[in-house]
């Protein structure tokens, strides 16, 4: 046996792990060009004749402009334009829309809402010039009073941020509830306990390893637009510069090279994207922006800043009746959040899925503040993050209040394998799970009993142990059309398969790749519908002159969506091949078998013909009437979302003379169904669990009384090390999505998602001696002695405070 | 991110440095690892005119040993070949303490021990070890060389004595009057993180009491803090449990922390504390005990 991927011989099956289809942990294909400094990023783009941008920011958080002096930046040798909200407004492009349909500032023309927010900008011979010259712009500035929190923004006398809305009488963003407001009521009215829990999710980023940027390079011989560009969704992209920019969607092409990282930083359309196209079309040359490290932490699309006010409604004997809560979002200056339209706050409601919770209600609100606008899903489906830390925080609160251990109170509450599917109390419909198996093998994975016999020795001892769990479902793979859509287009996917005549093939889909590996799995699943080795595909994507429509890459969609698109795209290619097998083996086609690589005549296994002969017959020796060529696309709008379930189990070690937290063992028990590449879907998850490390322990973004952000550098936004960073055990169980053509759920962030309430929770439990119910998140060493010392609660909420 | 305009020298020689220096008087900057200077480049809070990159002067990347204890480190020693020391870990345990706990391996490579002390962050690791060990720096000029003690060299916030022509080439630990021991403490958010608070403690013992003792503080006042009192407090002690409290409590007392994002100025006082008394309480405990 050789490990090597061989064609079928058309004598027998194929191994579908050694020709790389599902279950071959595969090395990456991408890899071989990142590791050799090969790939090709927006940075790596240079046309000829292009210019460079640079963008002046705002230094406040609320003030208005009393003027603005271009003329020393003019006068700067090798400037070619300087561009302010008031050109721009000349064009209609002052403002832009939102992903949430709010609008934001392109260019400040009236007075600026964030620090960090866009002024003007300047294209220049290089970007040492155009720096220079934003320098060298003089902007006058009317210092407002800055609002950065939700409780500011209410407060009676408050200033009005969004004056420019017609309407827009207060800060308020939206409101927003879902479930059974009455029934909830009547269920507490019957409740034994009542547990309470209060917090913030304090804001974080999404801090991919490349900023955004872009080269917009207008032509105005042919009129086409072609932008280079940093996105997760380039045909949304395209659709969105077609209806800002007024340009004709059949001469916009967008292509999205390699992308270094998005997590949700790189799906919505950002004002240095717009000015770029703007500076290319007035300048009539290629333009290349590339944001620095502060202008994409302090300016694009940041994760969370959300709070909590929570009951949930309990019998003594540890069944939960019902929960409610509200929850409020600090939006920031622009209600921009990239999320399906009818859910205000993303599919918050989606949190206590996985539990049998027989009632609910949730209330939301958003408020306008002076800080960066965007909340984008940062690694998650559109705020599940909080949902699920918010229900994990609750969780254990509640088993506190109960005085019930917390693996066993889960367990008294999880959702039993015999209720799917299970129709949660807000209204999604779970597909599959086996939660109950997934919990009692990470706590046999962490010794949960033995931990807790050494964790009541350590104490006797002085020292302080802890053990924290997480459990939690959640929603991946948007949408449904009838429920999810962006901007009116409907969640959907696509993929576009051409086997060539010698049984090679390209693959091209509608997602976008930032590192996931989409080059690699999906190439399997075609290797697993067609026998096809993987090594003979290519994946394409990212051009949207040449790639199919689809929604973009995140919320892990990719797989349960444009995944399917995949399967579904290989079995219509399969349904052909049959056809020309059939001509091929002179059998009509009800005789010919399937089995992976070949088609065969039933009952004679021995005389079959492999996939690529069939790819080979398509073009050259197709029966009479056949169209010729083996290539077809399909369109997956999924029937529901997938719903894997994650378990994480953490043990910590507290230094009470410190604060400092030390992870001891990590245990990660996934349930993602049929996983394509195990060597991926590992990776994603130890990466998910070290963001999640990261926002409990060290990570955050906070604003100071004056609207200063803290946190916009890597010097205090801080990205944890190999050196930091905990060890993690690795376990999965494998419950197939009953829905999707290969039983893949989606997994890129569930670890992201469920990560940071384990960590939390062990540290909350190391302290519980102390009587601290709460520390929010980031659990800095000072927020942990300081509870551990006064027993009091430890908030995070901005504004932070210094002297 | 683009720094702003700057014209760049490379001087083979300290002469060719020190002439530039003399040419272009408050213009120009020394880069040595560049570690600080460049990232402050790049943000453009720092924009000399001229860079005088001292790299390529031979004979500044030396460490060595001063017989009867004391140490030089030159200027372009890096913070690398002195976690790696052979003679560090036997002769300077404060130092070979500190060595690894400066910034993150990445800087370590480049940056230098004297390009710290001259820069002057009240966060910089090796001030407080040089001035817990009463080190100085050597400063190079065209008038001769002239030696700076750290407590008079590091002036203030990123402020040194140097005058505009000196370039620092040399830092010296003195011999010691009895037997060294210390060590060097810091709490830090991430690697690479500056200090939340950091404590060095430097002693010298003679017959089991101590006969001469630093202590110093990173990260918790406008620049590195002495200890002076906590310092007194053990003199001729054998670090008995309260005398090693009360140090602890001196040293904290001295600490002038403020209220920022590593922390509360309550804690850092309290982690001042904690880490004076961890060090000196493992210093107390017989050999292949200490925690």
């Amino acid at each position: 046996m050789t490990a090597t991927a061989e064609p079928a011989t058309g004598s027998q099956a194929l191994d579908e792990v050694k020709i790389g289809g599902l279950g071959s942990s595969r090395p990456r294909v991408e890899d071989a060009r990142f590791i050799r400094g090969r790939g090709n990023y927006v940075e790596d783009v240079t046309l000829p004749g292009m210019l460079h941008m640079e963008i002046l920011r705002s230094p406040l958080a609320h003030a208005r402009i009393k003027s603005i002096d271009t003329s020393a930046a003019w006068a700067i040798p090798g400037v070619k334009l300087v561009l302010t909200g008031e050109m721009a407004a000349q064009r209609n492009l002052a403002w832009m829309p939102t992903l949430s349909y709010d609008t934001q500032a392109v260019l400040a023309t009236d007075k600026v809402r964030f620090q960090g927010q866009e002024v003007a900008c300047v294209v220049a011979e290089d970007p040492y010039i155009a720096k220079d010259a934003c320098d060298a712009i003089v902007v006058e500035y009317e210092a407002l009073p800055p609002i950065v929190n939700p409780e500011q923004a209410v407060a009676p006398g408050a200033p009005l941020i969004r004056d420019d809305k017609a309407g827009q009488a207060d800060n308020v963003a939206y409101q927003w509830e879902v479930g059974d407001k009455d029934g909830t009521d009547a269920a507490f009215a019957q409740a034994d306990v009542v547990s309470k829990l209060r917090l913030h999710y304090p804001r974080s980023h999404p801090s991919p390893i490349e900023n955004c940027g872009a080269v917009a390079d207008f032509n105005n011989a042919t009129g086409k637009l072609t932008v280079y560009l940093t996105s997760q969704a380039p045909h949304i992209v395209r659709a969105a510069v077609a209806l800002i920019a007024e340009l004709p969607e059949h001469l916009i092409r967008i292509i999205s090279p390699d992308v270094g990282g998005g997590f949700g930083n790189k799906v919505p359309v950002y004002p240095g994207y717009v000015c770029a196209i703007l500076c290319s079309i007035l300048t009539a040359k290629p333009v290349k922006w590339i944001e620095d490290n502060t202008g994409n932490l302090s300016s694009t699309g940041f994760g969370r800043d959300m709070y909590l006010d929570s009951e949930m409604a309990l019998t003594n004997d540890g069944k939960i009746l019902a929960v409610r809560y509200h929850a409020t979002t600090d939006q920031g200056a622009f209600y921009a959040d990239a999320q399906p339209t009818k859910f205000k706050i993303g599919l918050v409601h989606s949190s206590f899925a996985c539990y049998d919770v027989p009632v609910g209600h949730i209330t939301a609100q958003g408020m306008y503040t002076n800080k960066a606008p965007g909340g984008v899903a940062y690694r998650c489906s559109f705020r599940v993050t909080e949902a699920m830390f918010f229900q994990e925080r609750m969780m254990q609160a509640a088993a506190d209040d109960l005085g019930m251990d917390q693996a066993e109170f889960r367990r008294r509450n999880l959702v039993r394998d015999d209720q799917f599917p299970y129709r949660t109390p807000f209204g999604f419909l779970t597909d599959s799970g086996q939660y109950l198996k997934c919990l009692q093998v990470g706590l046999d994975a962490i010794g949960y009993d033995d931990f807790l016999v050494e964790q009541a020795e350590a104490r006797k001892q002085g020292r302080l142990l802890g053990i924290g769990i997480s459990t939690m479902t959640e929603p991946l793979g948007a949408g449904n059309s009838r429920e999810y859509d962006i901007l009116g287009i409907k969640m959907f996917d696509s993929a576009e398969l051409r086997v060539h005549p010698t049984g090679k093939a390209v693959l091209k889909i509608g997602a976008q790749t930032q590192g996931q590996g989409h080059e690699t799995t999906f190439a399997q699943i075609v290797t697993h519908e067609l026998g096809i080795p993987a090594t003979d595909i290519v994946v394409e994507h990212g051009d949207t002159d040449h790639t199919p429509f689809g929604m973009g890459t995140y919320a892990s969609r990719s797989t349960p969506v444009a995944g399917a698109a995949t399967a579904m795209v290989a079995r219509k290619i399969r349904a052909k091949a049959r056809k020309l097998a059939a001509h091929l083996l002179e059998v009509s086609e009800e005789d010919v078998e399937w089995e992976l690589g070949r088609f065969f005549v039933r009952g004679a296994e021995s005389r079959g013909v492999t996939i690529q002969e069939c790819a080979m017959a398509a073009y050259s020796n197709m029966p009479d009437g056949m169209e010729p060529g083996l290539e077809n696309n399909a369109y997956y709008d999924p029937p529901n979302l997938t719903w894997p379930f994650a378990c994480y189990i953490a043990t910590v070690e507290v230094d009470p003379e410190t604060g400092v937290w030390d992870v001891l063992r990590f245990v990660g028990v996934d349930d993602c169904g049929v996983r394509i590449n195990p060597m991926i879907v590992e990776g994603q998850i130890m990466g998910g669990l070290t963001e999640a490390y990261a926002i409990s322990n060290m990570q955050f973004q906070t604003y100071d009384v004056d609207g200063n952000l803290v946190g916009a550098n890597y010097m205090d936004y801080l990205l944890p090390t190999a050196w930091e960073t905990p060890g993690f055990e690795l376990h999965e169980v494998v419950t197939p999505s009953p829905h999707h053509p290969i039983g893949a759920k989606g997994v890129g962030e569930c670890a992201a998602v469920g990560g940071p309430a384990a960590y939390v929770n062990a540290v909350m439990d190391a302290l519980r001696p102390t009587g601290v119910r709460n520390i929010d998140m980031p659990l800095l060493p000072d927020r942990v002695w300081h509870a551990a010392h006064t027993g009091q609660d430890v908030s995070g909420a901005p504004p932070f405070r210094t002297e | 991110m683009y720094p702003s305009r700057f014209r760049y020298e490379a001087p083979r020689t300290l002469d060719e440095a020190l002439a530039l220096l003399a040419e272009h008087g408050d213009e120009a900057k020394i880069l040595a690892g560049g570690q600080s200077l460049v990232p402050m480049m790049k943000l453009r809070f720092a924009a000399p005119g001229v860079l005088v990159d001292i790299n390529g002067v031979q004979g500044l990347a030396y460490h060595q040993e001063v017989p009867g204890g004391g140490l030089r480190v030159g200027a372009l020693c890096r913070h690398v070949d002195l976690e790696h020391s052979a003679i560090l870990p036997g002769a300077q345990p404060t130092m070979a303490a500190a060595a690894p706990l400066v910034a993150d391996p990445i800087v370590r490579t480049r940056g230098t021990l004297v390009g710290s002390l001259c820069h002057a962050d009240p966060q910089g690791d090796w001030a407080s070890v040089m001035l817990a060990l009463d080190g100085a720096v050597v400063a190079a000029s065209p008038r001769g060389l002239r030696t700076i003690p750290v407590g008079e060299f590091v002036v203030g916030t990123f402020q040194n004595a140097l005058e505009q022509d000196e370039i620092a080439v040399e830092a010296v630990v003195p011999a010691a009057q009895g037997t060294r021991s210390g060590s060097y403490l810091k709490l830090e958010r991430r690697v690479g993180d500056f200090a939340t608070a950091g404590v060095a403690v430097a002693l010298e013992s003679d017959g089991g009491r101590v006969v001469r003792a630093g202590i110093a503080l990173t990260g918790v006042g406008p620049a590195t803090i002495a200890a002076v009192d906590a310092q007194q407090a053990l003199l001729g002690s054998s670090l008995e449990p309260d005398v090693v409290e009360r140090a602890a409590e001196l040293a904290a007392a001295v600490a002038r922390p403020r209220t920022d994002h590593r922390g509360t100025a309550d804690y850092k006082r309290h982690v001042v504390a904690t880490f004076v008394r961890r060090i000196l309480t493992a210093e107390r405990a017989p050999a292949g005990a200490a925690a």
